[in-house]
């Protein structure tokens, strides 16, 4: 089965459709399908739900589906950076859903590993915990929080091989595996594809199972908060 | 003189043991790296990664490689990587022995409130639920009142709880506090704080 296309517009041919729940990888701007959010907004597809840790920035990532007010809903942990985002969000325009990191995070795997649900103790007490239920082990208490099973998955890797095994690269791994695993289907962007036989099979991060179509392309990788340090004097 | 962000991040660092994986938070808590000394103590960044190093130097900075702050910065030789669901796996599962953070509010009971402020603009807890209902030990670095004078450590918390009995060990600019059944113990004084300057500053029951 082929599974490699020529462009992200390609590759996401018959599967977007209004109203439709994606799963997205990336943190912050950081291993975030740059090159399939552009083709989503391209494509004119609204009122999407994206379950991703964050919501881009005003002009990069989720973001420039913010800009068109393609996005309905958003379920994240953390949403700082991006003031049309809160524009929408206190206007009443965007729903949001702050669910913890782990907590998303483990939604996603769950669902990835046919597990409709999980008790964590993450949230106990706390608003997160309001209306879920709540259960006893050994003493300690925790709340019942379900898998999120996407209609899309959408993730960044660095590298693939033909069949969809993939490589990611330092902290840009992020949120991209449980995404992959929660969608029905799952589309991947890299930065190079690379002929079959030629990853390590010890080294492959996501096996190709999870990965349906793929795409190689120019990635801009932007940096949100640039620190350095000063070289000591020689 | 109450101690300045620097001494209460070198005080967090004294509690820290030799061999322990721990996450720090933004703020004064990403200071007390500067403070291990000898110790072999490897960092958590809860985007997935242990063993974090420093900023990188001008020139080397990767788009690939941030922490949880989003700041770029290093890798070591001890470094691991692993997505989000393992990372806080590794949390939840009791794996990382102590946690430094800020905070708002903390109560004697230990309720932690960081990460919202009702009617102010919300930016999410991102992992700080987790952290606190997972670590071993969870230690709070703050200002012991707020700018207006208005105690900080309190009987009951006025926010939004990020946890409820999760807070261990309080370290403030007039001192060391310890969370115990019963209410609060001072540990520690700074330098020309006397307990009853603590006891004057504090809302929460010390006993």
């Amino acid at each position: 089965m082929k599974k490699v296309y020529a462009n992200a517009t390609e590759a996401l041919e018959g599967v977007l459709r209004d109203d439709m729940l994606i799963a997205a990888g990336g943190f912050g701007l950081c291993g975030i399908p740059e090159l399939l959010l552009q083709a989503i907004k391209e494509s004119g597809v609204k009122d999407l739900t994206f379950a991703s840790n964050n919501a881009g920035v005003d002009d990069f990532g989720i973001g420039i589906l913010l800009q068109t007010k393609q996005v309905k809903k958003m379920i994240s942990s953390y949403v700082g950076e991006n003031a049309e985002f809160m524009r929408q969000y206190l206007s009443g325009e965007l729903e949001l859903e702050f669910n913890p990191q782990g907590t998303l995070a483990e939604r996603m795997r769950a669902a990835g590993c046919g597990i409709p649900g999980f008790y964590t103790k993450t949230g106990v007490g706390t608003v997160i915990a309001e209306g879920k239920e709540h259960k006893d082990f050994n003493g300690e208490t925790y709340i019942l929080e379900e898998g999120i099973f996407a209609d899309l998955s959408i993730v960044k890797a660095w590298k693939a091989d033909e069949t969809g095994n993939l490589i990611f690269r330092k902290t840009a791994r992020n949120f991209n595996p449980p995404a992959a695993m929660c969608g029905k289907l799952c589309v991947a962007e890299v930065e190079e594809i690379v002929p079959t036989g030629s990853l390590d099979p010890d080294k492959i991060h996501l096996p190709g199972i999870y990965v349906h179509r793929l795409i190689q392309g120019d990635h801009e990788k932007r940096i949100e908060q640039r620190t350095t340090r000063q070289r000591e004097e020689a | 003189m109450p101690w300045d962000r620097n001494q209460m991040a070198a005080r967090a660092a004294q509690e820290l043991e030799d061999g322990m994986y721990v996450n720090l938070g933004i703020g004064i808590p990403t200071l007390v790296a500067n403070y291990v000394g000898d110790k072999d103590i490897t960092l958590q960044s809860e985007n997935g990664m242990l063993g974090m190093g420093p900023f990188p130097f001008e020139g080397e900075e990767d788009p690939d490689l941030i922490n949880a702050g989003k700041q770029t910065i290093t890798e070591l030789n001890r470094t691991a990587y692993f997505d989000s669901a393992q990372s806080f796996g590794m949390i939840r599962g009791g794996k990382i022995a102590a946690a430094i953070l800020g905070a708002m509010e903390v109560s004697e009971k230990g309720d932690l409130a960081n990460w919202m402020i009702p009617g102010k603009l919300v930016k999410g807890m991102g992992g700080a639920m987790d952290l606190v209902a997972g670590v071993g030990r969870v230690i709070v670095v703050m200002d012991h009142t707020n700018k207006h004078g208005v105690s900080k450590v309190l009987k009951e918390c006025t926010l939004p709880l990020t946890g409820k009995s999760v807070v261990d060990l309080i370290i403030t600019n007039l001192g060391v506090l310890e969370v115990g059944h019963k209410g609060l113990h001072i540990l520690e004084c700074a330098d020309g704080v006397t307990h009853d300057d603590i006891r004057a500053a504090t809302e929460a029951t010390i006993v």
